[in-house]
């Protein structure tokens, strides 16, 4: 079984998070850079569905798109206990939409062996959720999305995976048959901690640059001048106002729930 | 704010980030509820053991993770910061395998060293008995040879990791000449006749089992020796000059929790219309606090590097035990005083880092011991 988790770094989901006033792109530089924290399970599914699996010709590898700056959390990924990673990295890519995203990377896909992408469910700066549906159109092949659950059954050239698709109401089971994308909620696992023997491995661990061109992405069908939705406009979001002290005398409570009573959450 | 170090390797960066990730995510969450309760937080030692921070200092070939003193000390504070009782867990573990990795046969080691490093089997050192603390070389846990077996009888006592622990190292009576009397036994917590008793009610540290161990008839086998018969007492010596700078560092970590936990205190209350911070009474009570926390990180780890440079590093190791330990006191009494009412209550952990503190004066040698033990390196000839 080969498999590849698409990992995105997104800015610290802590940090205080700007786009750039030059073309209103989300602001990388100036905030410490981490792993998708929906990535860190689909990793952590990757590495699971590999162990199930086994056999020495199991793989999981990490494909990056993003700047240089990316590659700590490539590191990181490959600490986790993945096999490989290819970053793809060119300036051209700079302001990609997400219909490009998802162009950029079957691409790269393309230049690789899988059997299964796996993904999280959404990035925590762009929150659109849409990326895993795209890759799986342009790929052709199955669509397997909001997983809380993965089952792999089967072998020999004809695999069928199995997923519980979170729903609104409770879960959908849905099956298909390999190659196919998956994509990832929290409820899924509980990521791993890397090792300290892991962080060590990983320095010595294959990590791959791609070019557009090395990936036969065409550079007009990339970047944000090419990119099929746009930025308009943006304001900073207003600075909190003082919030209500409530002083607990003995009616705390009561003051508590008339507060959220007003304000019509209760 | 995470305490700023010089590290001197990337590998080094690199875990010191790993642990303060697993100190933020998988320790301090739990601290305060479980010393509340006196709960063992055994599945905290698990997930330290996978990540490979239970057998820092020792060889790779054992599955050790080959650290310096200077940087598997800095470990043990942070975890201690979140914890003291998973750091000074740590810290005893580390020391209960140094009798086997560094007197062990190759074969004894290679049987059992692995695991231990690992983290699978957790460990235990009994030296204390209820009549010999600081005069530990008096011990009269006896151990009579019967055929291919040891034979022990007696009792150790203040064991951390009494009743939790897989494996224990008894310092046990093999003759009557004094120190040169003593040897080391490896036995497993399942060894016949060896039985944790109930935990001490202890004054802090609560999830930090300290037990008794009774030893009625129980056979240990040769094989399971350390080092040669006699030479316990040197083997016991020699792990708690390690394990001395271990509890430096745990009261550094303590004492550098109490110091953020009051200053973050005392910018936030107000009293007389100004954070309590801007009154010098408080600042100047700060710039102690923390100037006695660098020199105590300063003074553990110079001696680590005597260490790790192969010098001698007993006298050190004493001077940088006593200073630390004598340092997070002060500093957590301090700490409580800064918050003021509120700090002698269990809603903030300052109180909880004070009834930390006191134990770390005690453990591995009283204080006094340690002025003993700095005295004689003075009039050494
Ligand atoms: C929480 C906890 C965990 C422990 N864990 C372990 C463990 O894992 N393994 C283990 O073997 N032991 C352990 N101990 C035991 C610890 O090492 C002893 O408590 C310590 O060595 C002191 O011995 P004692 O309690 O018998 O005090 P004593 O030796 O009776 O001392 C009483 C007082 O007299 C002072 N004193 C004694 N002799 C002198 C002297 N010559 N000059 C000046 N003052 C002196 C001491 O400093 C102390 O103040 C633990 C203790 C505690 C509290």
């Amino acid at each position: 079984m080969k498999i590849v988790v698409c990992v995105k770094q997104v800015p610290d989901t802590w940090a205080e998070k700007r786009l750039a006033p030059a073309d209103s792109t989300v602001d990388r530089e100036s905030v410490d850079g981490v792993i998708n924290e929906l990535d860190e399970y689909a990793i952590e599914e990757a590495l699971r569905i590999k162990e199930s699996a086994g056999g020495a010709d199991s793989t999981v590898t990490v494909l990056t798109m993003g700047p240089e700056k990316a590659t700590e959390s490539i590191r990181k990924a490959l600490s986790m206990g993945a096999d490989a990673a290819v970053h793809l990295l060119d300036d051209a890519l700079h302001g990609s939409d997400a219909l490009q995203t998802s162009y950029a990377l079957a691409q790269a896909l393309g230049t690789l062996e899988w059997d299964l992408v796996v993904l999280g469910s959404e990035s925590t700066d762009a929150r659109m959720s849409v990326l895993p549906a795209m890759l799986a159109e342009r790929l052709g092949v199955s669509q397997l999305t909001f997983a809380r659950k993965v089952e792999v059954a089967g072998s020999n050239g004809s695999t069928t995976v199995r997923i519980e698709r979170l729903t609104e109401a409770g879960y959908d089971v849905i099956e298909g048959s390999t190659p196919a994308v998956i994509s990832v909620v929290e409820k899924i696992n509980e990521p791993r901690y890397p090792s300290f023997k892991g962080i060590m491995a990983a320095k010595k661990k294959p990590l791959t640059t791609l070019t557009i061109a090395d990936a036969g992405i065409e550079s007009g069908g990339v970047g944000l001048a090419a990119a099929s939705t746009a930025v308009t406009g943006f304001t900073e979001a207003p600075p909190r106002s003082a919030g209500t002290i409530v002083n607990d005398e003995g009616e705390g409570g009561r003051k508590l729930a008339e507060f959220l009573a007003a304000k019509k959450f209760v | 704010m995470p305490v700023e170090r010089a590290l001197p390797t990337e590998e080094a960066v690199a875990l010191l980030e790993l642990t303060r990730e697993l100190a933020a995510g998988e320790v301090a969450p739990h601290a305060a509820a479980m010393e509340e309760r006196g709960d063992f937080p055994r599945e905290v030692f698990c997930t330290l053991g996978e990540a490979g921070l239970l057998g820092l200092p020792y060889a790779e070939e054992y599955g050790g993770g080959v650290q310096p003193y200077e940087v598997y000390l800095q470990v043990l504070e942070e975890l201690a910061a979140a914890w003291l009782a998973v750091g000074l867990g740590v810290s005893v573990h580390t020391l209960a395998c140094f009798p086997l990795a560094a007197y062990g046969s190759a074969q004894q080691r290679t049987r059992w060293l692995p695991e231990m490093l690992a983290g699978n089997l957790l460990g235990a050192y009994c030296l204390s008995e209820a009549g010999s603390g600081s005069d530990a070389a008096a011990l009269r846990t006896r151990a009579v040879r019967q055929g291919e077996d040891y034979v022990v009888n007696g009792s150790k006592a203040w064991v951390t990791h009494g009743g939790e622990a897989d494996f224990y190292n008894l310092m046990v009576r093999t003759s009557e000449d004094g120190p040169r009397g003593i040897s080391t036994l490896l036995a497993p917590a399942d060894t016949p006749g060896l039985t944790p008793q109930p935990p001490e009610r202890k004054m802090g540290m609560r999830s930090s089992p300290t037990a008794s161990i009774a030893l009625d008839d129980a056979r240990v086998p040769v094989g399971r020796r350390l080092g040669e018969e006699g030479q316990g007492f040197s083997i016991a010596l020699a792990a708690l000059d390690g394990g001395r700078l271990g509890i430096a560092a745990c009261a550094v970590g303590v004492a550098q929790a109490a110091l953020d936990a009051a200053s973050a205190y005392a910018r936030e209350r107000r009293q007389f219309g100004h954070a309590i911070v801007e009154y010098q009474g408080i600042s100047f009570l700060l710039a102690d606090m923390a100037t006695g926390i660098e020199a105590a990180r300063a003074l553990y780890l110079a001696a680590a590097r005597r260490r790790d440079a192969g010098l001698e590093y007993a006298p050190q190791a004493a001077m940088a035990k006593l200073f630390a330990t004598d340092t997070a006191m002060r500093v957590t009494t301090d700490a409580v005083q800064v918050f003021g009412g509120y700090g002698y209550t269990r809603d903030y952990p300052v109180e909880r880092y004070m009834r930390e503190a006191k134990v770390l004066q005690i453990v591995e040698g009283t204080n006094q011991v340690q002025r003993l033990v700095i005295g004689r390196s003075l009039t050494k000839p």
